[in-house]
């Protein structure tokens, strides 16, 4: 188990290498200057900054003092944000989309789960049919028109009802999280939803289901025991992936519910050409995919008693 | 199992709970207009990138920067000039003195004296700062050689005689020095404060000391700026808001609108203004709305290099003259607020004693595609062409930029047949090719610096950096330099009116609109000024009265 883990690891550091060189060369490809703007610079203001952000050095030499300040988890200082660090703005907006992409997650696990096992059991009935058609709107329509038409929602209901009790826009306590994370996490629940149900229904077919069945035993434990526990893998599989992509791509409804987080200094980066932004969000945001793949596999094994994790 | 995942679930919202506190501030915003605390609140498209005057640069900084911080002098609600630390001042042609009052304060109580600024100043052209502003500051003695690293940043020309009182000394005579005084690179910095920071100062708020009507109370980045009253002030006693809170950071204006609906905010479009589609609930909410002339200018800057197309006066001429900003405005844009462009010098521009746009009516060409026609066979025998190539127009990636440039592909091919090849590009690559040159065309544009023509009047002198088309006219920078050498308003003036005709006979540039902004107030908030420069929207003097 250890050193499965351990090659495991190994694997993703290798990855998130690769990541982060290909990440470097694509940025310094890409047409621009991470130091230009909308008014022009004097030769010598330029030369300034080129010497202040080692720009000047030639781009070999660029990369070899990435690798080596990567190595120390040092990313250097913002372009835009003069002089905050790379650290520094990870460190505050990570946990902030983390908590809103947890929360979506919770949602998105427990609806997809019980809906999709509804719609199983009711197969071709009138829940399964209405839940399907959601389920299609659901992953058909993008976060940013679910998020819009939430926030409407709110707007509405607070004028209705005469009191606030989910804020339109901001951060700063549970309630502001709720609609935002339900907006998040509606496309996964979504495809959760699908992918639960067809699991559900291979497993309804199998013998050890059949068995239980006639054994006598109780409908709710048939479900609980043999049914879900067996139905869910699939969905475990695609969590830890969908945990990663939850909390990296929050971007849009960060922007409409004005929340503070990682995704919007990620997106502006890459329009500003922030290169010391671009490549500590990316690096951390693929360093964070790869362990969330290696923690949902180490999860399996948990759960299923026929995986083993061997090296 | 159920009594189990009820236990977890309520863990879970107490951990987030904690967590929300944690990353977002904690506080619960309040309403957008709040009489009993006497304070608003209000949503902003960016926070600044940091707060540090010698380097702020962008729009953000200044709105910022200027409430709660204070130069020598600073700009009242009119745009006149008016006494800020400095109580009095002289400026003659070779160097000024200003006086400082004694009851300016830093919120720690300290006094403003005249070290802070000298040290912030020399902060500013020193080159490892790397400030992109030096520039401005280019008017005081050295200030240029210093920042080339050719001199010590302390022999800039700017001397504290004593604590109360500061000399400047003129590179060379500067007509509007007083209005770069209360430009943000000219205020102060304490000199103890920025070195107890070690690098971080104007990193967060904690990284800050204020000198200005307020303090900036709280800065939790990419969530919250919250101004309070500064009660250390010295002109404490006429500033009537005790909070301006800013909760909500976000560029998505219908998110804004739907604060503003909730009352959570006093204002929408406060910065950027509205888009067409907050603008249309406007109308059918039927609220009051407010216009407002943001300043700048944007226009058609042709490529003036050798081997281009566009360097060819008749083809400029022939496009100028199918070219009618008046429909570009009416018929394309159709938004409030938006000005035909008919210069390179807007309508607000003061002149000699009024107006400069009064003083000095520009006179643009009248459509004639008969002329155009005719300018455009001149320049095909020219050039020696027997057919014309695509014209390539270096354009933005805004969804407005789309529609006038469909217009114009339009108008170029209807008129003079001649075909457009539009090169979209997001903005750090369009500025490449800007750079570089590679354009026959490009939609540009310009805000001003200070209210004085100069901020637009040198920017087509063949030694402009920003002159992106290269155009290089004899005539054009002797008018500058005669405006750049003297003091008297009418000489100057005089030179900036021959830059505008040169710039419509040569057709340098083609004006296609002055941009302008419609934005919507809660009645109960007075007193915001909106400025062309400077620190906007301005609270300074806001306060709450029933309308």
């Amino acid at each position: 188990m250890l050193r499965y883990i351990l090659k495991r690891l190994l694997h993703g550091l290798i990855t998130v290498w690769f990541i982060a060189t290909a990440t470097f060369i694509a940025m310094h490809a890409v047409p621009g200057d991470p130091l230009s703007g909308e008014k022009a610079m004097t030769p010598e203001i330029r030369r300034n900054l080129e010497a202040k952000y080692g720009l000047d050095k030639p781009v070999v030499e660029q990369y070899r003092i990435f690798l080596v300040n990567m190595a120390k988890g040092d990313f250097g200082i913002s372009y835009t944000q003069q002089n905050r660090e790379v650290n520094d703005i990870i460190r505050e907006g990570f946990p902030v989309s983390a908590t809103l992409g947890i929360l979506a997650v919770v949602f998105a696990a427990l609806g997809g789960i019980l809906l999709g096992a509804l719609t199983a059991t009711y197969r071709n009935r009138l829940p399964d049919v209405v839940i399907m058609f959601l389920v299609i709107l659901g992953i058909s329509v993008p976060s940013f028109v679910f998020a819009a038409l939430g926030q409407l929602a709110l707007v509405k209901i607070n004028a209705w009802t005469g009191f606030t009790l989910f804020p339109v826009a901001g951060w700063g306590t549970v309630m502001h999280m709720v609609v935002p994370s339900l907006v998040l996490g509606l496309g996964t629940m979504a495809y959760l939803t699908r992918l639960m149900r067809s699991s559900m229904l291979e497993v309804t077919n199998t013998d050890y289901v059949r068995t239980a069945r006639s054994k006598g035993l109780p409908p709710a434990r048939i479900f609980l025991k043999h049914q879900l526990r067996n139905a869910i893998l699939p969905v475990v599989t695609v969590l830890g992936p969908a945990i990663a992509a939850i909390t990296t791509g929050g971007f849009v409804v960060e922007l409409v519910f004005a929340i503070p987080g990682l995704g919007r200094y990620f997106v502006q980066a890459v329009q500003q050409l922030d290169y010391t932004v671009i490549m500590g969000t990316t690096v951390f945001y693929g360093a964070f995919l790869v362990l969330m793949v290696i923690v949902v596999d180490i999860v399996y094994g948990l759960i299923d008693p026929r995986v083993r994790l061997k090296a | 199992m159920g009594l189990g995942a009820v236990v977890a679930f309520v863990g879970l919202l107490f951990v987030l709970g904690w967590l929300a506190g944690k990353t977002g501030g904690g506080e619960v915003a309040g309403d957008g207009v709040d009489e009993q605390a006497g304070s608003i609140t209000l949503a902003y498209p960016f926070e600044p990138p940091q707060l540090d005057s010698t380097r702020a640069t962008d729009v953000s900084s200044s709105f910022v920067l200027g409430h709660v911080m204070e130069g020598l002098l600073r700009l009242d609600e009119h745009g006149a000039i008016a006494p800020g630390v400095a109580e009095r001042w002289e400026i003659d042609p070779h160097q000024a003195v200003f006086h400082l009052r004694a009851t300016a304060l830093w919120s720690d109580g300290k006094p403003v004296t005249a070290q802070d600024f000298v040290f912030g100043w020399r902060k500013v052209v020193d080159p490892a700062t790397a400030s992109e502003y030096a520039f401005i500051m280019y008017a005081v003695k050295n200030a240029e050689a210093i920042s080339k690293g050719e001199m010590p940043p302390d022999t800039l020309g700017v001397r504290a005689l004593d604590d109360h009182t500061l000399q400047v000394e003129f590179q060379q005579p500067v007509a509007y020095f007083d209005k770069l005084a209360t430009f943000k690179t000219y205020y102060p910095i304490r000199q103890d404060f920025y070195e107890s920071r070690s690098g971080r100062y104007g990193a967060d708020a904690e990284d800050l000391v204020f000198n200005g009507p307020f303090t900036l109370a709280r800065w939790v980045h990419g969530a919250r700026l919250r101004f309070e009253k500064n009660q250390t002030y010295w002109n404490r006693d006429t500033i009537r808001l005790n909070a301006v809170d800013i909760p909500y950071i976000t560029t998505d204006s219908a998110a804004v609108m739907n604060l503003y609906k909730d009352d959570k905010v006093a204002m929408v479009g406060a910065s950027l203004g509205l888009d067409p589609e907050q603008l249309k609930e406007v109308l059918v909410q039927r609220w009051p709305m407010e216009r407002f002339n943001e300043g700048a200018i944007f226009f058609l800057e042709f490529n003036h290099r050798d081997g281009r197309l566009t360097e060819n006066l008749h083809l400029r001429k022939a496009i100028q003259l199918v070219f009618d900003p008046g429909e570009l405005v009416n018929q394309v844009i159709k938004l409030p607020g938006y000005l035909p462009g008919q210069s390179l010098f807007p309508v607000w521009l003061r002149g000699a004693d009024g107006l400069f746009r009064q003083e000095y009516p520009a006179s643009p060409p009248k459509l004639d595609v008969a002329a155009a026609r005719e300018h455009l066979e001149l320049a095909r025998k020219e050039l020696g062409l027997e057919t014309w190539p695509p014209i390539s127009l270096l354009c933005d990636d805004r969804p407005l930029t789309s529609r006038i440039t469909e217009y114009l592909q339009a108008r170029l091919k209807e008129e003079l047949g001649l075909e457009v090849r539009i090169d979209r590009q997001i903005f750090k690559q369009r500025l490449a090719k800007m750079t570089a040159g590679e354009f026959d065309i490009v939609m540009a544009g310009w805000s001003p610096d200070f209210d004085d023509p100069m901020t637009f009047g040198d920017l087509f002198a063949s030694w402009n950096l920003n002159n992106r088309g290269r155009y290089e006219g004899a005539e054009l920078d002797r008018q500058v330099r005669i405006a750049m050498g003297s003091l008297d308003p009418k000489t100057r003036m005089d030179a900036f009116g021959k830059v505008q005709s040169l710039l419509i006979d040569e057709a340098v540039i083609v004006p296609m609109y002055e941009r302008g902004q419609v934005f919507v107030r809660n009645p109960q908030l007075q007193g915001v000024v909106r400025r062309v420069v400077g620190t906007d929207p301005d609270f300074t003097h806001a306060y709450l009265g029933s309308p």
